[in-house]
This record gives structure tokens, C-alpha cells and sequence, in this order.
């Protein structure tokens, strides 16, 4: 539309040669804003991945590479998540991010990948989670764990 | 699966004042259907946002049946497993929900604000309001970080022409629930021409969506 605005006054001064080399900067400026849009989407789409595959706190080498707007878009979107799934039921809440895969056994073993300290289960017991130590857990408390790359699921 | 639910289930229907109650192993099914076909669906399907809440209502009775059961026994392990399928269905259903919301943001909310007063509705109010919510956090932060500092006729982006659109030419598999005739297929090259089938009761197609989109939302067809 700016172009048409642009190519009028050409037109109205008498320059008409200079209505292909409007149209022609405007279709760069288009294109560079297409291309920027597009990245910085991309980079949404990214962050939106890891709030769902790793949690919604992220790891410092992540957040180093996060600007100040797209923390903000973060925290943004991990408030309307969190909104909506509390809301789930009517009012009861759902965790979405939990059961990502068909649940095929209850207990799973799982092997500790680095130390992540003591760790409580629904029965009270305490697990020390030291790295290289094997477990045999009830696999929906495992689940966040297991995508955090702090336990590892062995399957023999 | 349907023994251990009206094992659960004989204690909510007792409750239960509703004139059109479904047996639970019902309602399951109607969440499995719904599932399936938001999982194999191109584009956003109708929200069912009563199956979703009996669900939910279901998925307590169960839990709260399962606290008195004594541990160790092997019952218990059958109905928590039981608990945690269902569970796993439910948080499928309604993740491949929000992940299409996601995708197609624009073209979703302006569905949902042009659709007809009677017309069934496409979102839950609280999917209505993420859906809003994402879209003023993507354009504020596009906004912030990019857009303000172009030249003042480039300072917009519209959504609905940035966004793609989903694919309703997209092929899928359906199961054929209740028969239908003189279904129009529309001709995929410049030397087919148009024709009809009809659709026999349990027999399986894989066609274009946008030919059994409206028989997907009555229920006629089950994609799978």
C-alpha cells in the first residue's frame, strides 16, 4: 500500500521512472521483514518446545541465550499454560506435561544419570539419587526426571 | 478394561442424577473416539468439553476408590493402571488440542468469533482465552523485539496471511460407522472427473479430509 502511495506521487511529479525501483524496495523491505518474523518465530517455537519437554524452569545455558522480550514471552506463556491447566475439570486441574508417553508398565527401573539428592516417593520412602545407582520406582514420579536427563529409563 | 471400570462404576451411577447418564465403559469410548480423531484430524474438531469434565469426574471416583483398597493388593495394581491409561488418553486429547490452537492461532480465534449463534462451539472458554492470550504474547513480543523498530508501513504483521492454514487436503483413514451414500469426491487431476461412493457400515477409506469433514463431525465416520 505504501508502495501505491509512493508510485502516486512519482506518478503526480512527473518521475514515473522511479515506480519500478519503489515497487522493487518495497518488495526487499517485505521480504527482510518476512525473514525476520520468521526467525524470530522459529526461536518461539523452540522455547515453547523446552517449557514442554523440560519444565518450566529452564536450564542457565538456556536462559543465557534468551533475550530479555523472549523471557518475557516465556514466563508469559508458562502463566497461560499453567492457567489453563488448572482450570481443566472444572477447577480440578490436569498436568498436561505429565504421561507424554502410553503408560506400559507401573514400576520402572531407571538408572541415576548425575546426583540429584534425596528424592521421596508417595509412600514416604527416601531414594538417594547418586549418579550410577539403579532404582526401581513407580514411573509417574519419574517421568519429569527421566526427560530432565537426570535418570535414565533401562530397558533389558 | 470395562469390567475393572463398572467395578468403579456401580458407585458413581448410584450418585449420578443426570436423566442421560452413560455407563462409564461409555464414556471412555466416546474419549477414545474424540481422541483418535483430534490426533488424525488436519484441522481443529469441535470441542467436548463435557466428555472431557465426566472424564475428569471419573478419574477422581476411581482415585478416591483406589485410596480405600489396602495396599499390596493386586486389584490395586490393575485399577491404577486403569487410572493412569484413561489419564494418559485425557492429557493426549487435550495436548493435540492446544498443540493445533498453537499452530493456527489466527485462523482459530476467527472461526470461533464468526461462527453462528447456534453453531456448535470450537473452543472451551478457557481454550478461547489461551488461544487469546498466545496471540497477544506472540504479537506484543514480535512487537517489541522487531516490529517497532522498522519503517512506520512495516510495523504490522497479519497474522491470518502470516500463519499458514491447516491442510484440509491432507489424506486420512477412516472407518465408516454408519453408512452413507452419494458421498462427492472432487477429481484430483485435470482428467478425472467427479464422482460418488457410498460409504458402506465398517468399511475403511483413506481419502481426503475436506470430502468427510462434516461426516467426522456427526459422528458418521472415525478416523483412525
Amino acid at each position: 500500500w505504501e508502495a501505491c502511495v509512493h508510485s502516486n506521487e512519482a506518478k503526480a511529479e512527473g518521475r514515473a521512472e522511479l515506480i519500478p525501483s519503489i515497487k522493487l524496495r518495497h518488495c526487499c523491505l517485505l521480504r527482510n521483514q518476512r525473514c525476520l518474523t520468521a526467525y524470530l518465530y522459529d526461536r518461539l517455537l523452540r522455547m515453547r518446545a523446552l517449557r514442554w519437554e523440560y519444565g518450566s524452569v529452564l536450564p542457565a545455558n538456556v536462559r543465557f541465550h534468551m533475550c530479555a522480550e523472549e523471557v518475557q514471552w516465556f514466563s508469559q506463556y508458562k502463566k497461560s499454560l499453567a492457567s489453563f491447566m488448572r482450570s481443566l475439570g472444572g477447577g480440578e486441574g490436569l498436568d498436561l506435561t505429565q504421561d507424554m508417553k502410553p503408560p506400559k508398565s507401573l514400576y520402572i527401573e531407571v538408572r541415576c544419570l548425575k546426583d540429584h539428592g534425596e528424592f521421596e516417593i508417595d509412600d514416604g520412602t527416601v531414594i538417594l539419587l547418586k549418579k550410577n545407582s539403579q532404582h526401581f520406582l513407580p514411573r509417574w514420579k519419574c517421568e519429569q526426571l527421566i526427560r530432565q536427563g537426570v535418570l535414565e529409563h533401562v530397558v533389558s | 478394561m470395562s469390567d475393572a471400570l463398572s467395578a468403579d462404576g456401580s458407585d458413581v451411577n448410584q450418585d449420578d442424577t443426570q436423566e442421560d447418564v452413560m455407563t462409564p465403559a461409555e464414556l471412555i469410548a466416546k474419549l477414545e473416539e474424540a481422541w483418535l480423531n483430534e490426533k488424525f484430524s488436519p484441522e481443529l474438531l469441535e470441542n467436548k468439553s463435557e466428555v472431557v469434565e465426566c472424564v475428569m469426574e471419573q478419574l477422581s471416583h476411581m482415585e478416591a476408590n483406589l485410596q480405600r483398597v489396602k495396599k499390596g493388593d493386586a486389584k490395586a495394581s490393575i485399577h491404577r493402571m486403569e487410572i493412569d491409561r484413561i489419564r494418559f488418553v485425557l492429557s493426549s486429547y487435550l495436548r493435540a488440542r492446544l498443540q493445533k490452537i498453537e499452530k493456527f492461532f489466527p485462523h482459530v480465534l476467527e472461526r470461533e468469533k464468526s461462527r453462528g449463534e447456534g453453531d456448535p462451539s470450537l473452543l472451551s472458554p478457557e481454550e478461547f482465552a489461551f488461544a487469546k492470550e498466545y496471540y497477544a504474547n506472540t504479537e506484543t513480543y514480535l512487537k517489541a523485539i522487531a516490529l517497532k523498530r522498522m519503517p512506520p508501513n512495516l510495523q504490522t504483521v497479519d497474522m491470518l496471511k502470516a500463519v499458514p492454514e491447516p491442510c484440509l487436503d491432507s489424506f486420512v483413514f477412516l472407518r465408516v460407522k454408519e453408512k452413507q451414500e452419494n458421498i462427492l469426491v472432487e477429481p484430483e487431476t485435470d482428467d478425472q472427473r467427479e464422482y460418488v461412493v457410498d460409504l458402506e457400515e465398517g468399511s475403511q477409506h483413506l481419502m481426503r479430509y475436506r470430502t468427510i469433514a462434516p461426516l467426522v463431525s456427526i459422528g458418521a465416520v472415525q478416523l483412525i
